[in-house]
């Protein structure tokens, strides 16, 4: 079998992808927020690994060609930018006060709990960039010398968090306006809170899809400012 | 044909990105140059969204699935992870929960006062 595991071009693409469609499945089944498709397509790819004893090396540079349209993903995203763009202009102030006090949060959160928890820089870049899209966050933490890998799971960790509590985060803080929650919900939790918001509105949905990309680009620009501290 | 031209856009775009990612000495990623190269097109009207939004709405739609090879990568690097896994945890949570709240609440006061300045 292990001449195979070298031998196959398609069996890490048909990992990925028929564990990513188990995810989803598994999701609307069970309809939880718990169950992300993403999560369950990496977990059951590294359970795969663990147990066939296919080397991760292989599994790596089989499953290139999907890393490898991740740019052309990510330059994609100027489409929901541009769609959103009449609420950027209805409301601007609101709109880039409250994503850029989030991305400084983000990433003042980070730069103090590594100091008081004594992390390295190593870690603190890795996870400045937790709260955005996976598309931007992986490229920043690339950039500056992290860990890319941890970045990774770290945003889908956040992510889901976000989609779990966003309706208890909403009570807590008392957010009653549709475009305060969607501003919320884009900029802590990228597009899996934006899956939640969508469940909450129409308009919801749409500003945190805004959020997301608006929150990345200040967040590339902060994290060069950010990465300074450390 | 349309299908060509419309991929012809996005890997133009993209590769757009990677030379501005070469020529620019910031640490801002290739995709993010590529995306505000699209979007300037978009804006200014030199590129017409039907001209690329079938296929990109495809890309967006299975940007998710396109990260599972990175997230396997953590077996290459868990043995880093490992030693900090409890405060990494920690600071996620931590930072989510702020990062809603500052967000949501700057967003909710501006937009209300902006309402009641209206009602005036």
């Amino acid at each position: 079998m292990s001449e195979f595991y070298a031998l196959s071009a398609y069996l890490p693409l048909a990992l990925c992808i028929g564990f990513y469609l188990l995810g989803m499945v598994l999701r609307r089944r069970l309809h939880s927020g718990l169950v992300n498709p993403l999560l369950v397509a990496i977990l059951l790819c590294i359970a795969f690994l663990q147990i066939s004893g296919m080397p991760y090396e292989t599994f790596s540079e089989g499953a290139e060609p999907l890393s490898l349209l991740l740019t052309p993903a990510t330059v994609c995203l100027a489409l929901p930018l541009y769609r959103q763009w009449h609420f950027l202009r209805k409301y601007p102030g609101a709109i880039l006060c409250a994503v850029t006090a989030g991305a400084v949060t983000s990433m003042g959160t980070v730069l103090l709990l590594c100091r008081l928890l004594a992390l390295d820089r190593s870690v603190y870049v890795t996870l400045l960039p937790k709260s955005i899209t996976t598309a931007i966050g992986m490229g920043v933490a690339e950039e500056l010398g992290g860990m890319v890998t941890i970045t990774v799971a770290v945003i889908v960790v956040t992510g889901i968090l976000g989609n779990l509590l966003g309706d208890v985060f909403c009570k807590v803080f008392r957010l009653t306006n549709p475009v305060a929650k969607g501003l919320a919900l884009g900029s802590s939790a990228h597009a899996i809170g934006t899956a939640k918001a969508m469940e909450l509105g129409e308009v919801e949905g749409a500003i945190s899809s805004l959020a997301i990309v608006l929150s990345g680009l200040i967040t590339v620009a902060g994290a060069s400012v950010f990465a300074q501290f450390a | 044909m349309d299908r060509i031209k419309e991929l012809f856009w996005i890997f133009g775009f993209s590769l757009a990105g990677e030379l501005a990612h070469h020529l620019i000495p910031l640490p801002v990623p290739a995709s993010i140059y590529g995306l505000l190269g699209l979007l300037a097109a978009l804006k200014a009207g030199w590129l017409h969204p039907a001209k690329v939004e079938r296929t990109a709405d495809f890309l967006v739609e299975i940007m998710p699935l396109l990260f599972v090879p990175a997230g396997v990568g953590l077996v290459a690097s868990w043995e880093q992870l490992r030693p900090v896994l409890v405060p990494v945890l920690l600071i996620t949570l931590v930072s989510t929960v702020t990062v809603f709240g500052v967000t949501g609440l700057v967003a909710q006061h501006l937009l209300d006062r902006k309402k009641v300045s209206r009602h005036e």
